[in-house]
């Protein structure tokens, strides 16, 4: 049961990775980074319970801090500069 | 295991996969933070809360309650930053866009 | 005492992510509270006085439960747009007044509107909020100002003023 969940999650991460490859604008690839780090913490959580390693919870919630301050990052890069692509 | 954090990881599960269709088909990247935000953030929220039924006021439910709110907060500012930071960045806004009142502090 | 306040918080906020009991844990945990306390303690926390207010916590888990229940039904609103094949939406920014006044009950509107049915906060000018909408339902200010911010104004303005 977790296994299948676990598999979805990480085929929708690729779902993920596609829009990285194909956005039109800089800003679509970021959506989609963030996205992916969501998603991150929910991989974490299937992990956990499917090793019994429950050390990834804190895994967890380390990634959601980091894919917070990368985000935050890029749209201070997005506000400040033109793009035109 | 109990039944009721099963139904809470389909849930959650479902509710990334209708985030990562939506990311894919909507037509713009306001759209597409739309559905990825909302739908993405709940289906996560909802696989900690799963975490916390199965196992209790443990040091790991604890830990899963407390992230929670974390991940609330910081995907909607996360979010609110991106919308931001790509109209400021002059991304156009999709063709059939009805109104748009944020134009004339742009200028 | 505002330090005080700080100090509480943020030791209850580390013994909750560590959750274990021993000496040398809550040592570290004193002095990481004492180091974010004397960084933070002016610049967060201008009043510290609504925390030690029972009423103001009862209005927050009403708030809380409002919000979830928000929050399911945007869900299936934008679950609905995703998956239609003709896609239905219609998407717009629109400018809404609010009539709060303290920064961190601002902070928690835009947070909110950003969970419910197909609305982003965009940006916020003094207080006016730049809202883009999937699904603008019409034209009338009065009309989405209520749509949109009704529910959540009056509850913030008993929690946060």
């Amino acid at each position: 049961m977790i296994d299948i969940l676990l598999y979805i999650l990480m085929g929708l991460s690729f779902l993920c990775f596609l829009r990285v490859i194909m956005g039109p604008s800089v800003a679509d690839r970021m959506v989609a980074i963030d996205i992916f780090g969501i998603l991150v913490v929910g991989i974490c959580v299937f992990l956990a319970i499917k090793t019994q390693r429950l050390f990834l919870i804190d895994v967890a919630i380390a990634w959601i801090l980091i894919s917070f301050i990368g985000t935050i990052t890029l749209a201070k890069y997005l506000t400040r500069k033109k793009l035109d692509e | 295991m109990n039944s009721i954090s099963i139904i809470l990881y389909i849930v959650g599960a479902a509710f990334d996969l209708f985030g990562c269709l939506g990311l894919l088909r909507l037509p713009d990247v306001y759209n597409r933070l739309q559905s990825a935000t909302k739908s993405v953030t709940l289906g996560t929220c909802s696989i900690l809360l799963g975490l916390f039924i199965q196992y209790g006021f443990s040091a790991t439910g604890i830990k899963a309650l407390i992230a929670i709110p974390l991940l609330f907060f910081t995907s909607t500012v996360a979010a609110h930053a991106l919308i931001r930071g790509s109209y400021k960045a002059g991304i156009d806004l999709w063709d059939k866009t009805v109104v748009d009142h944020y134009k004339e502090q742009n200028k | 005492m505002k330090q005080i306040t700080l100090f509480i918080i943020m030791f209850l906020l580390w013994m909750g992510f560590s959750f274990s009991l021993e000496v040398a844990n809550i040592i570290a945990g004193i002095f990481a509270a004492l180091l974010t306390t004397i960084i933070f303690s002016n610049r967060f926390l201008t009043s510290w006085q609504k925390f030690y207010n029972p009423l103001r916590y009862f209005w927050l888990i009403i708030y809380i439960v409002i919000f979830v229940w928000e929050c399911i039904k945007a869900n299936f609103d934008v679950a609905y747009r995703v998956l239609s094949p003709k896609m239905p939406i219609k998407p717009g920014i629109v400018k809404v007044h609010s009539s709060l006044k303290t920064d961190i009950a601002r902070v928690i509107l835009a947070n909110s509107i950003t969970m419910t049915p197909g609305t982003i906060t965009v940006d916020i000018i003094d207080s006016d909020l730049y809202i883009h909408w999937i699904y603008v339902k019409s034209d009338d200010p009065e009309y989405y100002t209520k749509k949109i911010i009704g529910r959540f104004e009056t509850l913030l303005k008993r929690i946060f003023e």
